[in-house]
């Protein structure tokens, strides 16, 4: 068996004269944990939809685990997915939906109420759907996805709508999953909750792939970072031009400086930053998290 | 299929869909029933648009059944409803991508569907057959309506033809709901337009032109729950109709098997 749970070449979608999808490639080796991240309408749904089958690419190829995706029929009883959110029947009762697509799956329904106790619904799987909390219906996509014991399990933001308890959960579960062999293709904007359970990033800006890699890999593409405070607002601009002028590329964000340099460069900046009269709140050297590292690639 | 099929009857046996249907079936076939018995003797005639089914007509073999030829074409109409509701719902819901995740075979979605959904149309035909034929045997005294040919084994022939001919106009009248329901993609647009059409467009035209009665594609499928009528025979309107519906299908399930699903 191919030891890649998803591969991509060349992959594109059209819509009239726009490209949702621009031309991609990308693998996901089996057993670990891929996030799927970029900015808003930049192709992560699209892209999955190509792969599940439901959306028709425009030009390339691509297998999920193995088997062509013009044959969705060869891979999906092995995949779980949760695409753009929960979608169920509102007028049916946690538990009958998964029912339904138990029995359309020819999944065993004995795996019903487990899963449902396996999200935390166990006791509310009477009731109906459309009494369900926005965090209580992504729960139950999730254990509709789990339902065919997956390989590859492809989640589409699982941890909308969760309180912070809920998202823990559900960053242990798909490293529990992990571990025991599935395969995780993830979408989030938690960055932090993807930075911590992921081993592969896929990034997306536009339609085109920014990086696709083990995340150690693009950790260490990126320079370290050392984030500027100072007391007047309006100095803020000015620590931008000490940077740009000593070489070192530097945006303002959310009230501080972000420069790229070196830890080293830190105390060569405090000496300026006093020369020039500014009085700094903070200097503090770190090396860039995922979500630096997804501004500084995305542009966004 | 088979799996398509327990699916979705999970989803139609639910009691307000269920019991929500039977129940308009059950009025409506009581209600036509009724008026065949208690308006036999009306000026304003006790059939449907006006025509008068006299006491000998109903005292033949056949007449155990007249009531419920007449409800055919409602409860065609409460098929029409059913299909098209349970199909365009799918994508309003955004439930579809579930199915043909768990599914990918979208004929097989597509059959599995219209089985169940004929299933569940039997059922109400079938629920709407008994009730009808109850209420013509209590009401047939009192109207003087003989019943002693109603069981006769020419009696039980046309109860088993009305109801196989009923059945094919409810199925079909379905299949249009359901055709409608995969074009329009919303249960609001596909009943409202095939209700539309069906009760009000179709009889406007065959105001303005009556011989537009023997193709329009209502007129033929509620012919067929009859056995024919006045003007339009039994073999024209399953020609016609079959054609209507055989089109409409093939294009229908064109569309689902090759568009995306992106919503």
């Amino acid at each position: 068996m191919s030891n890649t749970a998803i591969s991509v070449s060349d992959l594109s979608k059209k819509y009239d004269d726009r490209l949702a999808v621009s031309h991609i490639n990308f693998e996901v080796p089996v057993g670990t944990v891929c996030g799927f991240v970029g900015p808003n309408g930049s192709g992560k749904t699209t892209t999955m939809r190509m792969l599940l089958g439901l959306i028709t690419p425009t030009t390339g190829m691509g297998h999920i685990l193995g088997e062509p995706i013009e044959h969705p029929e060869k891979y999906l009883s092995r995949v779980g997915a949760m695409i753009e959110g929960p979608a169920f029947y509102p007028a049916l009762s946690g538990h009958e939906n998964l029912m339904v697509l138990a029995k359309l799956g020819g999944f065993p329904v004995e795996r019903v109420q487990e899963l449902l106790n396996k999200v935390g619904l166990g006791d509310r799987g009477k009731s109906k759907y459309k009494t369900y909390s926005l965090g209580m219906k992504q729960r139950l996509g999730i254990a509709a996805a789990l339902l065919p014991n997956p390989m590859l399990l492809m989640l589409d933001e699982p941890t909308n709508g969760l309180d912070p308890e809920g998202i823990q959960e559900v960053r242990a579960l798909l490293r529990d999953l992990a571990n025991e062999g599935t395969t995780v293709f993830v979408s989030s904007h938690l960055l932090s909750e993807l930075e911590i359970i992921s081993d592969y990033i896929v990034m997306l800006r536009k339609g085109e792939i920014v990086f696709a890699g083990p995340i150690g890999d693009l950790m260490a593409q990126q320079q370290p970072t050392i984030i500027a405070k100072s007391l007047q607002h309006s100095d803020l601009e000015k620590i931008v031009a000490i940077a740009e002028k000593a070489g070192h590329h530097a945006v303002v964000r959310d009230n501080s400086v972000h420069i790229l340099a070196a830890m080293d460069w830190a105390p060569v900046l405090n000496k300026a930053a006093f020369d020039a009269g500014i009085t700094l709140a903070q200097l503090a050297p770190q090396l860039p998290n995922l979500e630096e590292t997804f501004f500084e690639m995305t542009g966004d | 299929m088979f799996n398509v099929v327990l699916a979705e009857l999970r989803k139609l046996r639910r009691p307000t869909l269920f019991l929500g249907t039977m129940g308009s079936a059950l009025f409506f076939t009581g209600l036509i029933t009724s008026f065949v018995y208690l308006m036999i003797d009306s000026p304003q005639g006790n059939g449907d648009r006006g025509r008068t089914i006299s006491r000998e007509v109903l005292g033949l073999a056949s007449g155990s059944v007249n009531g419920f030829a007449s409800v055919g074409g409602f409860l065609g109409i409460i098929a029409l409803c059913v299909f098209a509701a349970q199909t365009a719902q799918e994508y309003t819901y955004g439930t579809l991508r579930n199915l043909l995740i768990r599914q990918p075979g979208r004929m097989k979605i597509l059959i599995g569907k219209l089985v169940s959904m004929m299933l569940f149309a039997i059922v109400m035909i079938t629920v709407a057959a008994v009730v009808s034929i109850g209420i013509s045997f209590l009401l047939a005294p009192g109207a003087n309506v003989s019943t002693e040919l109603w069981f006769t084994s020419d009696g039980v022939d046309a109860i088993f033809t009305t109801f196989i001919n009923v059945t094919i106009s409810v199925i079909a009248f379905g299949i249009v709901g359901m055709v409608l329901g995969l074009l329009l993609r919303s249960p609001i647009s596909a009943i409202s337009f095939g209700v539309l059409w069906l009760l009000i467009v179709e009889n406007l035209l065959i105001a303005v032109k009556s011989s537009l009665q023997s193709w329009l594609p209502g007129a033929q499928l509620s012919a067929i729950a009859t056995g024919g009528a006045i003007d339009i025979s039994y073999k024209h309107a399953l020609g016609v109709g079959g054609i209507y519906v055989g089109v409409g299908a093939l294009v229908a399930s064109i569309l689902f098997v090759r568009r995306d699903v992106a919503n």
